[in-house]
């Protein structure tokens, strides 16, 4: 058994926001590169040159890349070895959260209700807080700042379970399609498929998380991201929709087991500013 | 080819009659932030027949709300936001006297036809690089609705903020026309 203070968790969580919304990794950065090199419009890699400029300023001026610091969305795996102590574990996310958008100068983008008050918590404040229980006895934390404009253009469909894979490729590629420049393309495409309807939106937000240089472990869903990469960027819409070859950097599927009569599929997009950063406490 | 022009806010119309789809502006003056909730406010004042916070004839709206300053800086990071939240509000807008939208993405039919028939343009800023939008900002204050935060009227000064025209005056439409040239579907 080993006991972590919620003391050591918030200052790890503050670190990861700022550090998240500062410093673009070098997986993404890969791929800007690559697309200056392959894409087809002139606008396009223009585009694509401000893009890599502003991961160079963000750094050097210490300011977040995007204005939209995003939700904080927060993935904590806690080994079942770990005790908790000293205090409340979703508070100490919260307080994490809530001193990492203060001092980052990160802008608060949490309204208390969805319709009615919309009025600003001011620091941002509830994060988004998914647990797993996992063997183990350390803490891993993942911080994700996502942006409202991508995840609005994100969509889930109960397909029926004979629509099979064409069905499925399909949706995937009409959702990118109706997106077109609004989730501020070129995008990361997150898809979940399997398990029920909340499980398969969980899935393709998880999704979003593996490295873009890494395929898919499966070869048979390693070939149709592939396929469905070079339909998306055939699609014309590109960086930021105004045309061209580089519409998505990658797609990324995660399924699981699911019901007979189903076929849930789900699509998390993400923009270019592609945020996540990850410690361990142990 | 795409062509960089300077132009300096208020804007006339006559600055705008050759700006093409796809050129560069390099934008200098006065313009003001206005997101979402801003803009419901602003048409519940025309509605009423009371005064805007600023004076709309040929003014520039930018879809976006910053991130707080670090002290001893105008603003904190200020790229666009999506445009197409803001469609049923620009008609009126246009209508009292905008010369200018920025934003990001795609704009809706009725915007197309406002911008022609009020003889004014749309410019897009390059989503997420907010830094870079930043950088042209020289000084930064909030003029109404402070409560909302984030979502305030900023009146910014700029100083050659890079934009693209994405609607001309002729009802060009470059998301249109660009998607349409790359797409091999």
């Amino acid at each position: 058994m080993k006991s972590i203070d919620v003391a050591q968790i918030i200052p790890v969580v503050k670190k990861l926001c700022i550090d998240a919304n500062y410093y673009i990794a070098d997986d993404v950065r890969e791929k800007v590169n690559q697309a200056l090199a392959s894409e087809e419009s002139p606008t396009g890699r223009e585009i694509l040159g401000i893009i890599m400029q502003n991961y160079e300023l963000a750094a050097s001026r210490q300011m977040p890349l995007c204005q939209d610091t995003g939700l904080a969305v927060i993935f904590v795996e806690i080994g079942q070895d770990v005790h908790i102590t000293g205090g409340d574990f979703t508070q100490a996310i919260n307080e994490g959260v809530r001193q990492g958008y203060a001092q980052g100068f990160l802008r608060k983008a949490v309204v208390t209700d969805p319709v009615i008050q919309r009025r600003n918590t001011g620091d941002n404040t509830p994060a988004i807080i998914y647990t797993e229980i996992v063997p183990g006895e350390t803490l891993k934390i993942t911080v994700v700042p996502k942006g409202g404009g991508a995840e609005n253009m994100s969509a889930l469909r109960m397909l029926n379970s004979t629509e099979g894979l064409k069905g499925v490729k399909d949706f995937v590629v009409d959702c990118v399609r109706k997106a077109g420049g609004r989730p501020c393309p070129p995008v990361i495409v997150g898809v979940g498929l399997g398990g029920n309807f909340e499980q398969s939106a969980l899935l393709a937000k998880k999704a979003l998380l593996r490295p873009l240089n890494a395929r898919n472990p499966d070869p048979f869903w390693a070939q149709v991201e592939t396929e469905l990469l070079e339909r998306i960027n055939r699609l014309g819409i590109g960086p930021q929709g105004l045309g061209g070859s580089t519409t998505a950097f990658a797609i990324s599927i995660l399924q699981k087991p699911c019901h007979i009569a189903s076929l849930p599929v789900a699509v998390n997009i993400d923009c270019h500013c592609h945020r996540h950063e990850t410690a361990v406490i142990e | 080819m795409s062509v960089t022009h300077h132009l300096t806010t208020p804007i006339e119309t006559a600055d705008l009659d050759n700006l093409r789809i796809g050129d560069k502006v390099m934008l200098t003056g006065k313009i003001y932030t206005a997101r979402d909730a801003a803009h419901q406010r602003l048409i519940t004042l025309l509605e009423n027949g009371q005064s805007l916070p600023f004076d709309p004839k040929g003014a520039v709206i930018y879809y976006a709300g910053p991130a707080p300053a670090r002290p001893g800086r105008p603003i904190g990071s200020v790229g666009p936001t999506s445009s197409y939240r803001m469609d049923k509000f620009t008609p009126p807008l246009l209508a009292a006297g905008l010369k200018a939208v920025i934003g990001k993405g795609e704009r809706g039919p009725d915007v197309i036809d406002a911008l022609v028939a009020n003889r004014a343009a749309y410019f897009v800023a390059v989503g997420g690089a907010a830094v870079i939008a930043a950088q042209s900002v020289k000084a930064a204050r909030v003029i109404a609705f402070e409560e909302l935060g984030p979502e305030a009227i900023y009146e910014m000064e700029v100083e050659n903020f890079p934009v693209f025209v994405a609607i001309d005056l002729q009802g060009n439409d470059l998301f249109r026309q660009g998607v349409a040239r790359y797409r091999r579907e």
